[in-house]
């Protein structure tokens, strides 16, 4: 037993069992990357060669092809896209809006305990998404539902099922995660900064202006981004609560995929898929940078 | 708020006179009723759903007040064995994934450092990649199944992973999903303590690796350990897209299925469903405010 206890790596007088603590401790990280290759990797290969991939019904052959793509971003299945992105915009910007102005009461506030409850009650409602979610709805604003009775808002033209309705109950999980992202970075907001400009004779919209949305803006994008990804991705919900009367990407793949096309245009929900996945990136690719710059404030 | 008013040169002997306060009392006063207005209006948006849902439930014009429907659901059909499904997969998946995890990340802590980018990224991307895309790369496996593994063994692993009554594939799909909660509070956990000295410790006081693991690693990440479960917990039971689409009847999927006949019914079970994920989260930031107290 003659191990020593080193702070730093690559003593060359390290006794074979501590140095295998050390520097051979990689093989425990094996199962996870051959578990990720196997359950992810494989489906992820099998979607990109799909995609590429048509198939003959006559004659049961394979061929690469890209009219899947070129098919997936035509007619009925852009609109599609175009509908789920614009859905997503509205959700991001408005939830980046009122979740902004929602932190912003929250911080400000001299109530210690109202904001521990708003953070709290934040957490728990930006995980709530799926189907529950969509029931709650339904049974609020549907067209028989509590509110929709009381009020008779059927007389004016009011339905739950329709891009609006959908925007309305996406914000309720999106202003939360926009509070949660929005508090810590307000919390960096020096009052004294607030002073400063006023003193200097700067209004509230000039301090703003100048001062709060530019520290702030990191923060900002980041949770529009987040916002923008989570309304994209939601598939639960639209699907139980409007069905396919919204035209979505999602609800598309999942017609694809569970038999609703043509025969021979089976893989069109695979080009679908990789429409999502690069729109996706896309815009993650803007997030990731900014989170990093912004997590010392996260978490 | 006038907190640097006592260092300004000015001629008053009273520097909260009326006159130049006159700014900074209404603005305060204006603050507070926009802030007002503000979370009135958030109260009213989000506490009215959870109302009307539950009125929505026990009330009807036949019937008046009733509780029944919360009674309905014990005795409904496709209830229990929704549920069990449910519950089994999350118990799986949160075994697995902390079995994947929690190796890996001290290999990463204890001299593989080399391998953390590899691991943020593994577990960044099923944030970044849309839950339906991956179900569609799965189906997609599973179709090509027939096609060209017909004739070797992994065909008849492929049918094994499919069994109706405890769906592997959706084991392999929700760990895959798990990854990024699980690793980021695992990964808190294990900062907050100095692993390498626990380690190398009990190493030398001759402990074997699975006594380090079983008896001085894990009862130290006790709580993430806890919060990561949680997590992965959640997720499983309110997890619909995967399932759905890959024609298993877990319990989201079993709520859709009754909402055509029995609106009240679906609606009373999501709120059942939403009290007892809340319930679980409230107990995990609890704790991790808890854990916050005693740093």
């Amino acid at each position: 037993m003659m191990v020593s206890i080193t702070g730093d790596a690559g003593e060359p007088a390290a006794a074979p069992r501590g140095g295998r603590a050390r520097t051979g401790s990689w093989p425990a990280a094996v199962p996870l990357l051959a578990f990720t290759a196997l359950a992810f990797g494989i489906p992820a290969v099998a979607l990109v060669l799909g995609a590429f991939t048509v198939r003959d019904p006559q004659t049961r052959t394979s061929a690469f092809s890209t009219s899947n793509l070129v098919e997936s971003l035509q007619g009925n299945y852009l609109a599609t896209l175009v509908s789920s992105v614009q859905l997503s915009a509205v959700v991001a910007l408005l939830g980046a809006v009122l979740g902004a102005f929602l932190a912003q009461a929250v911080v400000t506030s001299r109530f210690r305990s109202l904001r521990e409850s708003v953070l709290t009650a934040s957490g728990v409602l930006a995980n709530f998404g799926g189907v529950p979610l969509a029931f709650t709805w339904v049974a609020t604003l549907g067209n028989s539902g509590v509110l929709t009775q009381a009020l008779g808002l059927g007389e004016y033209g009011w339905s739950l099922y329709t891009f609006w309705g959908l925007v309305v109950v996406y914000m309720y999980f999106s202003i939360p995660l926009m509070v949660l992202v929005m508090v810590p970075a307000m919390d960096g907001l020096k009052p004294q900064w607030r002073e400063a400009a006023g003193n200097s004779g700067a209004t509230a919209w000039q301090y703003w202006r100048h001062v709060g949305i530019p520290v702030l803006a990191p923060a900002l994008l980041g949770g529009t981004v987040l916002l923008f990804g989570s309304a994209f991705a939601a598939y639960a919900t639209a699907r139980a609560m409007v069905g396919s009367t919204v035209p979505l990407v999602t609800l598309q793949i999942a017609d694809a995929l569970t038999g609703d096309v043509l025969i021979g245009h089976e893989n069109i929900a695979l080009a679908l898929s990789l429409d999502m996945i690069v729109v996706a990136a896309l815009v993650m690719a803007v997030y990731l940078p900014l989170q990093r710059r912004s997590s010392r404030w996260l978490r | 708020m006038a907190a640097v008013t006592p260092i300004l040169p000015t001629g008053t002997a009273d520097p909260a006179a009326p006159a130049p306060a006159s700014s900074p009392s209404s603005r305060p006063r204006r603050m507070r009723l926009w802030r007002g207005v503000v979370l009135g209006a958030a109260a009213v948006y989000f506490l009215v759903p959870m109302a009307a849902s539950f009125w929505f439930t026990v009330h009807s014009e036949q019937r008046g007040f009733s509780l029944a429907t919360y009674g309905e659901i014990l005795t409904a059909e496709g209830f229990a064995t929704s549920m069990l499904l449910s519950l089994a997969l999350a118990a799986a998946t949160i075994v697995v994934v902390l079995a994947l995890t929690l190796p890996a990340l001290l290999a990463v802590r204890l001299g593989a450092s080399g391998l953390r980018p590899v691991l943020e990224v593994i577990c960044t991307i099923p944030l970044v990649v849309p839950p339906i895309t991956f179900v569609t790369g799965i189906s997609t496996v599973l179709r090509w199944g027939p096609d060209y593994l017909a004739t070797t063994p992994f065909w008849a692993t492929l049918i094994a992973i499919q069994d109706e009554t405890f769906p592997v594939v959706l084991v392999l799909a929700y760990v895959v999903l798990a990854l990024p909660f699980v690793y980021r509070s695992l990964d808190a956990g294990l900062r907050a303590i100095d692993v390498r000295t626990l380690v190398e410790a009990a190493r030398n006081l001759g402990a074997s690796w699975p006594h380090v693991m079983f008896r001085v690693i894990i009862p130290n990440l006790r709580s993430a350990i806890a919060s990561a479960s949680f997590l992965a917990l959640a997720l499983v039971l309110g997890e619909y897209t995967v399932a759905a689409l890959l024609g298993y009847q877990t319990f989201p999927v079993w709520i859709v299925t009754i909402s055509g006949a029995n609106g009240r019914l679906s609606v009373a079970v999501s709120i059942l469903s939403l009290l007892i994920t809340w319930l679980l989260l409230l107990i995990l930031s609890g704790a991790g405010a808890k854990r916050k107290d005693s740093q």
